[in-house]
Formats: structure tokens, sequence, C-alpha cells
């Protein structure tokens, strides 16, 4: 999967599943798109790093620590995807 | 029967994951055994061929009882190992004589109807209680109004975490059955309350029995912190490594320069541990706490610390722990960085005598020689039992913590 692939849609689906796989629950199921991930979903630094793997393994695309900033709510997700 | 934790008394049997005839080697996970907090994966202390199992799935026995015998794979029915065989040479006991012998059918159907068989007036042959005399108590109905429930739906209803009287009952009179008590609740609740509990009990505990002193200090971390992440951009993201390793890590190699901090309380005196074992707190999704324990953590790498600290992390909110993973921890540490929170001044787990807490890692105003800068800082905090150690020493710690993350070229 190339980036010129993603499309917001496919990209938010892809951060989503990888959440579920994380943290499911009633708190994901109403994630909004602009939830603080970390604060919303409750996740711990070991969580976030999980995330961040899953989706990099599954785009193929390497999250630099530099990017995490971006990478705070689910529409920071999906706009540093679909680039 | 492994002791899973400081105050554990019994365990119970979940699951057999190996049968007589097998082979077994040391560290593989053999049974599954259910403590009051969760589900722990056995690991084998032997290697050698199992010749019996001793413990039936379902049963609880106390710590120290033998589980298994493994032999050296040695022919036929020679017995060959000498550990104590439960029960092997108690002589059969007889049965107790029974007054009013009564058919299992009918004992059933009467804890089914919720019928007391001492109250019921028996008319078969010698005033025995027959089926019928069960049916008709049954449908006696409540003598003073409220719903009856069976034994057997209260015990279920006790053990899946459930009030007997929010169950709306089947029977006549609207009394409650077995088949009344829904199966589908989540036994995590029950669970959940048990851990809490064992969790309340441990801490009141070192409240009431550990005298603790306090210290705490504060770390400017600007050069371990950009270490890590030089090292990071030339890992992959799998093997990223995440501060709170790197901060396990300059805990276990502070306490090889202050032992004193590393180990157990045991009948009035220190008992230095057998190594640097390491508990570290991580919160479970839906609340409580686990510790799962990095075993040497001094002797293993920063890479290897993280690899460990991930697997740890990932099987203790899924339930499932190693046996290694829940004892045999000489210090712990918590790191709440995560939480937002500054200092962490924490309950130390007896035995041990010291708990080592870390806030969260902020941009602070930090002078640097005569000038202000701005740099990262986490307040590394300790709580040590007062029996053990003084202040000065507690001090030391701190300062060995220190003085580690500043010389980050020598964590991995």
């Amino acid at each position: 999967m190339t980036s010129a692939d993603v499309t917001a849609d496919s990209a938010r689906a892809l951060v989503l599943e990888v959440l579920r796989t994380v943290a499911p629950g009633p708190a994901l199921d109403r994630l909004g798109p602009h939830d603080d991930l970390r604060d919303v979903l409750g996740l711990d630094s070991l969580d976030f790093l999980a995330v961040v793997t899953r989706v990099s393994e599954r785009t193929g695309r390497r999250i630099e620590e530099d990017d995490y900033d971006r990478l705070a709510d689910l529409d920071g997700w999906v706009a540093f995807l679909a680039t | 029967m492994p002791a899973l934790g400081a105050d554990m008394d019994t365990g119970t049997l979940v699951e057999w994951l190996v049968a007589p005839g097998d082979t077994v080697h040391r560290g593989d996970v053999v049974a599954v055994v259910d403590t009051e907090k969760s589900a722990i994966d056995v690991e084998c202390f032997d290697s050698g061929v199992v010749e019996r199992l001793l413990v039936d799935v379902g049963q609880t026995v106390p710590v120290g009882a033998p589980l298994a015998v493994i032999g050296d794979g040695a022919a036929d029915g020679a017995a060959d190992s000498t550990a104590p065989v439960l029960g092997a040479d108690r002589p059969p006991v007889p049965p107790a004589p029974v007054a009013h012998p009564l058919s299992p059918l009918v004992r059933k159907r009467a804890a089914e109807a919720g019928v007391d068989l001492a109250a019921v007036a028996g008319t078969g042959s010698g005033g025995v209680v027959t089926r019928a005399d069960v049916e008709k108590a049954a449908t006696r109905p409540p003598a003073n109004g409220r719903v009856r429930v069976s034994p057997y739906a209260r015990r279920l209803a006790a053990e899946r975490g459930l009030d007997p009287a929010t169950l709306s009952g089947s029977g006549p009179d609207g009394a409650v059955h077995a088949a009344d008590v829904p199966a589908d609740v989540p036994a995590g609740a029950l669970r959940r309350a048990a851990a809490r509990g064992a969790t309340a009990a441990l801490m009141a505990r070192s409240k009431r029995e550990v005298p603790h002193y306090y210290l705490s200090t504060e770390i400017e971390i600007a050069g371990a912190l950009s270490w890590l992440r030089q090292h990071n951009r030339e890992v992959p993201v799998g093997a990223r490594v995440l501060p709170a390793a790197l901060l396990l890590r300059a805990v276990a190699l502070a306490a090889r320069e202050v032992p004193e901090l590393n180990g157990w309380w045991v009948d009035d005196g220190f008992v230095p541990g057998d190594g640097i074992h390491l508990a570290t707190a991580v919160s479970l999704r839906g609340g409580g706490l686990a510790a799962p324990v990095l075993h040497d953590a001094d002797t293993i790498g920063v890479d290897a610390l993280m690899e460990r600290l991930r697997g740890a992390g990932e099987r203790a909110r899924t339930g499932t722990l190693r046996s290694s993973e829940v004892s045999g921890a000489t210090l712990t540490v918590t790191n709440l960085g995560d939480q937002g929170v500054d200092v962490v001044v924490g309950v130390i787990h007896p035995p041990q005598v010291a708990l080592v807490g870390f806030g969260a890692t902020r941009r602070r105003p930090w002078a640097d020689g005569d000038t202000v800068v701005v740099a990262p800082v986490v307040t590394a905090s300790l709580s040590a039992d007062h029996r053990a150690t003084d202040g000065a020493t507690g001090a030391r710690f701190l300062r060995a913590i220190d003085r580690i993350l500043h010389r980050p070229e020598e964590l991995p």
C-alpha cells in the first residue's frame, strides 16, 4: 500500500482497526475526529507505541517520533497517512 | 504450587497443558493457575518426563503443594521422584453414617427447588423424604413474601458476581432457579473485585507495618532523551525504546550501587535480593494494577529491557502473565509519567524495602551554570522502609539515578 493509494476513508478505517486491537470498548466506538487519543482512550506510552508500530507495519511507512505531535487525534492520523 | 505473589496462600489449577508422558524443559509453560488476582501461566522448574499429574482441574491447593511428578523418563511405573506425593500414604476415610439415606435425585430436586430438606416431613418408609414430598414443598408460597432463590442459583449468582435479589425467577411464586442466573456476565467484574481486594490488603498491610520515609529529586534529562531519540532513529519502529525503559535501566544500575534498597525485610532483618528484579507497575484497562517483574534487569541492555517491558505489559493486560513475571521482585518502579502527574509518592510493596516513582517529564526552566535554559525534567521519588535504610542511603540512590542518566552512552 503506497501513500498514493491511501484515501482519507481507508486511512481512518485502518487507524480505527489498529486502535481496536489496543483499546477496544465504548470510548473507541464514540471516538470523535478531534478527540485526543491518549486522553479519551486512556493510551499510555506503551499503547501509543503499539498503535504506531502496527500502523507502520500495515502501511509500510516508517513513523518517526518527531511525527507524534501530528498524531494526537484521528484527523491528524488521517491527514498524515493520506499525504 | 508456586508462590505467585507475596500474599498468596492457595492457587486453583485451571488447565493442564501437559499430560503424563510428555517431555518438559525448565521454563516451559505447563499449566494455568488462578490466583485471586488473575490467571498465571506456570513455568516448569525442572526438565524431564511428566509421570503423574497430582492436582485436578478446578482443585485448589496451598502454595507449596506438589502439582505433578516429573521423572527422568525411567521405565513404566517406577516413581523415581523423592518428592512427597499428596495423599498417597493416607488411609481411606470410611464414609460417615447417614441418618436418613436420601436418593441423590431427591437431593438434587430439593436443591433445584430451593427446598430445605430438614423442614420437609418425609412420607416414604422410615420417614424418608420422597420426590413427591419435595415437589409439594416446592409449590408452597413463601411465608414472608420474599422470593425464594434456590441454593444452586445462589451459588451461581455468587460465582458470577450477581446479586440474587436482582434476578427474576421462573419458578413457582417467582422463585429464582439456576436457569434464571444469566451465564454471560463477564467474569471480569468478579475477577476485578478480587484483584482490588488483594491490592487493598497489600497496601493496607504496607501502611500498617512499614515505616515509610520519602525523598524526591528533579532530574534533568535532555542528554538522555536526545541520546534516546538518536538511538530510535537507527532501529526499526518495532524496536523503539521508550523513556520508561531508560528510566528502568537507570534504576537497575543504581540498585547495583546501593544494594541496601534491593531486597526484602524478613523476620526483623534485611535480606539482600538474589539479583535485581524490578517490578514495574502497569495499569490495567478497566481499572486495577499489575506489577510484572523483570528479572536481572541490570544484566540486560536497554533494548532487551524494552522488549521485556513491552511483552510483560501486553501479557499483564491480557491476563497471560507467566509465573516468573509475578514473583521475586526485589524493588518496584511506578512510572505515572503518562498520567500527567509531576511526582509519584508511592506505597512500598512488602516485603520489599523500597519503591521508586517517576512523574511526567516536563520542559522547565533549568539553571545551567549562570544561565537559565529550558530542559526536560523528570521528578524521581523514593519511598523507603526506615527499618532497612536511612535517608542518607536513599539520597545516595536517587543521586546515582541522576548520575547514570547523565551518562546515557553507558546505558545500553
